[in-house]
Formats: structure tokens, sequence, C-alpha cells
């Protein structure tokens, strides 16, 4: 990054110490929030949103910057479900599982997904293509059961419906690796 | 900025509004987007562009109208004030129902001059002036699902543009608080308050205007009012909706909580899975400080406010509300010993006043229309409205606002227009997994906060799951166990262990390796639970499981080979 942004001075100066552009945002909630411990819920967020995952550099770097013992950023990031260590597949699918869904068949549908995919709930499958997941409750009971596919809300869901979305979005990786390969 | 600034802008609004002859309302909140309204609107749109005629149209988008299973829904208003409701409008339905709502006008017609694309809009509604389908997508007023209602929260919600605070201001947006500035002292916008009988809506029902003058009695240079809006319930959305869809109204109640308890700055708590929310308080607080709502001098008094977002990171127990100040504080959000309650040591130490969404979303229409006109409505004990979300095996899902002590046949067979197919009512859920479910047989019970606990639920923050005779009651009681499990914090032993030992005795049950006196086992550590746990998470985490095993117990016992 720092080569190519070497002739324009003002980029240049953007370019963080760590050589991880990224690392720019998260310092910029940090000092949002004056380096505060008691912020270190909302600058968790703010890595995870530009990281994509909580990776053991960034629980560091967090923990260095806040002057918060790594054991104490560790049981706070492990305390919430929303926090993710691994890598999250490039598309994912979320099911909802909450009590109107659950009365609506939901089990069937993470049990076809869990199926189709091949991994079991919160795992990413290996070519890092898709991730299954399910959520306590999304609020959509009205159109129960209910399923996140890439941030769209899919209502009144079947295993089957889920499936084809699923399977249509997989064709597509597979068209483009085709042509990546001939390419 | 003065009040009379404010008043300027609302009768600008207002009279925008009236200028119209019709305002077509699109629902836009999760439910109607995921059913397509985001198509139907744009079609809404092309077609009063398209359409010939004289009429002035504007579409508008909103927020929940209720009936989310019929959604996209769409309303259509009168300049008269007259409103008709449409379900299911797709974009095909949605032509139509320009095409025959608008004065059709031949000789506007010849003087529009329309791009290509609005030409075959225009050619699609002539076709669609003579379709017959419309009528059946009209929902009738006197329907007992609009008739049985009674809104107070909700009354704005489906009418207001969230993201505009000029059409807050137009419906009476911020009257409320501006009387409490200028009309009255803290101590009687608490008394205000207890007179009016208004109790927590966050489930456990302590009075508010108690709860406020505690906190206002307090001795403190620093005190902090606090939003719960970690709506955790699952099969609950209504802070979400009301949050999503009215913020305004929300700040306005906690601004009159922090003046009538002395606070100067405050917190909504919501949940990371509710990012429309997040961003909708963080707009209406953003306009809020443009128009000197919030800041120095509110609304040119002395009285000074700024006001926070915090997001929640999907941890249940953040409801409680020790827990949900140790997530603020940036803290594992696990509940801690009470006493001190918040009112003394809350936030940082600090005298604080933690309440729920609605809860604050009833204060404006109270303290606008006096305590003792919200005291009529309701029973002795419970006062006011309660709103539901409506949910499971029934015809008419979505969200409701209701008058306490209506009955729960009243909600499920009237409003929820009965269980569907060929199944039959079995139990109706309420309080999410620290509340439990009531049979057939106690549906005529008044829906109020004594009369749930004494069947062994609780009112909860307004999750209402109907379950038909499909549904196996002793897993049900697992699914909530299940849940109650992954969610214990860990702190404290009955809750963290108890709750693991209540889930193999139900497998044991539910795989038919149970013996009869499993039950009475079940029962006790139920028990033991609910009477040792820390916090209110783990003692009414036992309550699914006692509710099943009080009305239901045949299910179980039929599980048991010995029993049999």
């Amino acid at each position: 990054m720092s080569d190519t942004g070497s002739s324009n001075g003002k980029q240049k100066s953007k370019v963080h110490p760590s050589g991880d552009d990224r690392y720019v945002a998260l310092d910029r909630t940090m000092k949002r929030f004056h380096n505060e411990k008691d912020a270190l819920l909302e600058v968790l967020h703010s890595a995870q949103e530009t990281f994509g995952y909580l990776s053991e550099e960034l629980l560091f770097y967090i923990s260095n910057h806040l002057h918060v013992p790594l054991s104490q950023v560790y049981g706070v990031a492990t305390f919430y479900h929303l926090f993710t260590f691994e890598p999250q597949g490039k598309h994912n699918c979320i099911v909802c599982t909450g009590t109107a869904c659950h009365v609506k068949g939901s089990s069937e549908i993470v049990e076809k997904m869990s199926a189709v995919l091949s991994i079991p709930v919160g795992k990413t499958t290996e070519d890092g293509l898709f991730s299954l997941s399910t959520a306590r409750c999304l609020g959509c009971c009205g159109l129960a059961p209910v399923a996140v596919i890439n941030g769209e809300i899919q209502g009144k869901a079947t295993p089957e419906t889920i499936a084809k979305k699923v399977g249509l979005i997989l064709a597509d990786e597979m068209v483009v690796q085709d042509q990546e390969e001939a390419g | 900025m003065s009040r009379d600034k404010l008043d300027q802008i609302a009768e600008k609004e207002q009279a925008r509004q009236s200028q119209f002859d019709k305002r077509v309302h699109c629902c836009i909140s999760t439910a109607c987007l995921s059913a397509g309204a985001g198509r139907t609107i744009q079609t809404l749109r092309d077609s009063v562009d398209a359409a010939p005629t004289g009429d002035e149209v504007e579409v508008v988008q909103t927020g929940c109208m209720g009936l989310c299973s019929r959604g996209p829904l769409v309303r259509v208003q009168e300049k008269s004030g007259e409103e008709v409701y449409y379900a299911d409008v797709d974009s095909e339905c949605a032509e139509e129902l320009v095409a025959k709502t608008v004065s059709w006008d031949q000789a506007e017609a010849k003087q529009q001059e329309l791009s290509p694309e609005l030409q075959a809009v225009r050619d699609r509604l002539e076709t669609a002036r003579k379709k017959r389908s419309l009528k059946k997508h009209i929902l009738s007023p006197d329907l007992p699902f609009f008739t049985k209602q009674f809104k107070v929260v909700l009354r704005d919600v489906g009418y207001v543009d969230p993201e505009k605070l000029e059409d807050y201001l137009a419906h009476g947006g911020y009257e409320a608080l501006h009387k409490v500035l200028t009309e009255m002292s803290p101590e009687q916008v608490c008394d205000e308050m207890l007179r009016s009988g208004l109790r927590g809506r966050g489930g456990a029902g302590f009075p508010t205007g108690l709860k406020w003058g505690f906190v206002r009695r307090e001795e403190s240079d620093v005190k902090y009012v606090v939003v719960n809006g970690d709506e955790g319930d699952p099969g609950a959305y209504m802070d979400r909706t009301v949050m999503e869809d009215n913020p305004h109204q929300v700040l306005e109640g906690m601004m009159i909580a922090a003046y009538a308890v002395g606070a100067n700055h405050g917190y909504f708590y919501i949940r990371a899975e509710y990012p429309i929310a997040v961003d909708r308080i963080r707009g209406a607080i953003r306009a809020a400080r443009r128009h000197g709502i919030l800041g120095k001098s509110v609304l040119g008094t002395d009285f000074s406010y700024n006001a926070d977002v915090r997001i929640g990171a999907g941890a249940f127990v953040c409801g409680e509300e020790t827990a949900l100040m140790h997530s603020i504080e940036g803290k594992r959000g696990v509940p801690r010993m009470r006493p001190p309650y918040p009112s003394t040591s809350g936030l940082w130490g600090k005298p604080t006043v933690i309440n729920n969404v609605e809860t604050l979303a009833s204060v404006p229409a109270i303290i606008k229309n006096g305590a003792d006109w919200y005291a009529q409505i309701g029973t002795e004990k419970s006062k006011g409205t309660k709103v539901f979300a409506l949910a499971g095996q029934l015809t008419n899902t979505g969200l409701i606002e209701v008058p306490m002590g209506i009955t729960l046949r009243e909600i499920v067979y009237e409003i929820g227009g009965d269980v569907p197919g060929d199944a039959e009512f079995k139990a109706a859920q309420t309080g999410g997994p620290s509340g439990g479910c009531i049979p057939n047989t106690h549906m005529d019970t008044p829906v109020d906060y004594e009369s749930l606990q004494e069947l062994g639920s609780i009112m909860g923050s307004g999750g209402l799951v109907i379950i038909d005779s499909t549904t196996s009651m002793p897993e049900f009681a697992r699914f909530f166990m299940d849940f109650c499990v992954d969610e214990s914090c860990g702190k404290c032993v009955p809750c963290r262990v108890g709750t693991v030992q209540i889930r193999t005795l139900l497998d044991k049950i539910i795989d038919g390796r149970g013996e009869p006196e499993d039950l009475d086992d079940l029962e006790v550590l139920c028990q033991l639970v609910r009477s040792t746990s820390l916090c209110g998470l783990g003692q009414s985490t036992p309550n699914p499981v006692l509710s099943t095993l009080r009305f239901f117990r045949q299910e179980y016992e039929a599980l048991i080979p010995s029993s049999v």
C-alpha cells in the first residue's frame, strides 16, 4: 500500500505504522473515546466491523492501546455472542431460532442447511464461501420462520426455499471460479 | 431553539401535508420490507408520477402498521382524514391501487409528456383500471384486529416518517417536554407519573413514578438515565418497532425522565441485532441536537441534556439492569447483588434511572393528556395499555396495543383470528424464556401483571406466542431451557449448573428414559434454581418448565415408560 501511495503525500500520511490501513478506522474509534477503558465494547465492535473477526493480534493491539489487561479484553470479547474469533465466509446464512420461528419449524431449516453445506452451525465451509449460524430472535416474528441470507431477510421460509437461495449463490460462485480458471 | 421556532416548523409541515389530496402511506418496517415493500413503494411512486390526474398525491414511507403477516401494508389517507388499509400489496396490486384511487383525467393525460419508462407504467395503469382484484386487498376497519386495539404508545407509529423530525413535530412532538420544562417542577412530574399508575413495561412492573422519585431524592452532582433497548426475549419486537418507527417519542420520554430526576446525561442501550433501530435513534439524536432540543438550554430553558447510544453484543442477560450497566461500562455483562439498587448506585456508581423503551414511549402521552386520563385505562392495579408482539400459529400475527385487562381469549380469537388450518389452540406463551404457557382453560384471564403471575407466567416485555396442538410441551420447555443454558452468565451456581441439570432431566424424559420420580426431581430442582439464583434471569428460568408441568403434566407422564 505504501508504495502505491508514495506519490501522494496526503495518502501516504494515512498509512498505518502496522502496514495495515484497517487499523486507521480502529484508531479513530479509540481516539473518539479518548482511549477510555470503558469504551472496550465499542472498540471491539469497531474492530470486528473492520476486520470481520477478532484475531489474537487485534486483541493484543486493543489491550495495549486501552491499557486493559489482555485477560480482560479476552474475557469481555468471549462473553458476548456477537464476537467471533474465526474468519467468516464470503456469504452467510443466519437462521432465526426464536420462539415464533421455533414453533413454525426453524429447526428443520437449520438441519437442511447444515446438510446442504456439510457444516455444523457456527462453522464456515472449507472453501471459505459460506458460514452458517443461528440467531436468538431477529424480531421478525410476524413472518416466522425467518432466515437471513447475506443481510436479506427471507420471511415465511421453508427448508426448500432457503436451500434453493443458497444453492443459487453457490452456483454463481462456481461460474466465477470456472471463468477464473479458464481465464 | 425556542418553542416558537419549533411551532413554526410544525405548522409548516402540517400545511405542507394538508395540500395533498391523498397521502399514500407504505410501511417499510422490517417485516413488510422482507415481504417486498421496497418494490411496492417504488411502484407506488412511479404510478403516481405516470397517472393522468390532477390530484396532488404524496407517497410516504412509514413504520409498522401492525398486521405484519399481511404485508406489505399500504394506507390511503384522504384529505378528509378518511383512511383505507390495503394488505398484501405487491407491485401489481400497487398499480391497481393507484389507478383506482386517483381521479383519472384524460385532459391531464394529454398535457403530460412522459418518459418511455413512465409511458410503460401509464399503459399498465390503463390495464390495471379494468382489473377487479383490489377489493380482496382491502382490510375492513371493522376487523376486530383494529377495533379491539387502543393505541397510546403506537398512536403515531405507522403515521410519522421516522427519519423526519418535522413530521414528529407536526404530530405534536416535544410538546410534553416543553410542558414539563416550563410548567412543572421535577417533583410534580414524578407525582404525575405515580398518579398515572404507569408500571415498568420491561416485565417486572415496578411503578415508574416511584422509581423516578427515588432517583430524584438522591443527592448527587451526576445522575444518569438509561433506556433499556436490549429486547432479548425471543418472540418479542415491540421495542424494536417503537425505536425504529418513532425514535423521537422514546427520546422525548427519556428527556422528561431526565428532567424529573435531575439527570443531564443518558444512554440508549440497544441490542446489536437491531441495526436499523440504532441508526434511527442516532439520527433522532443528531436532529434533536441540530434543533436545540438536545444540548445546552433545551428548548430555550436552563435544562441541559445529552444522550449517547451504546450497542449490546448479543447477551440476553444484559436486559437485567445491573448487567446492562456493566455492559455500558465496557465490562462483561454480569449482574450483581441488589441492593444497592441503580437508583442509589448505578452507572459508574451514580444514581441512575433505567427504564424500558415502551415505558418511556408512554410518558409523552401521559404528560400531554394527564395522569387521570391514563389511569382510567386498564385495571385497578395495571393501568394503561400494553403492546404485544403476536406470533406463532395464528392467522393474524403482528404488533398490537391493547388496554390492560383485555382477556387472552379476545387477543387470540378476535384480534389474532384463531389458529389457522385444522390444528387447535393449545397454549399462549407469554414472557419469553422467563414466562410460562397458559392453556385454553384459562383463556378468560384478564391480561394484567398480577393475573399472569398467578398462572405461573409473567407479563414480560410483551412477546405472545401461540402454540397449536402440533407442539409437544416437554420439547417446548426444553427449547427454553436450551436458551437459558446458553444465556446463563455463569456467575452464580444455581443458574449455571441448575439449568444444565434441568436440561439433562428433560433430555432423559423426552428420550423415553425417564422414571416416575424424575418429574418430582424436576420440580424440586426448578424451585431451587428459582429461589437461590442471583438475578431475575436465573430466578425466572424454571418458569417454562414449571408452568408446562402444571398445565400439561400428562404429556410428561406419557413419556415415562414405567408410568404408562
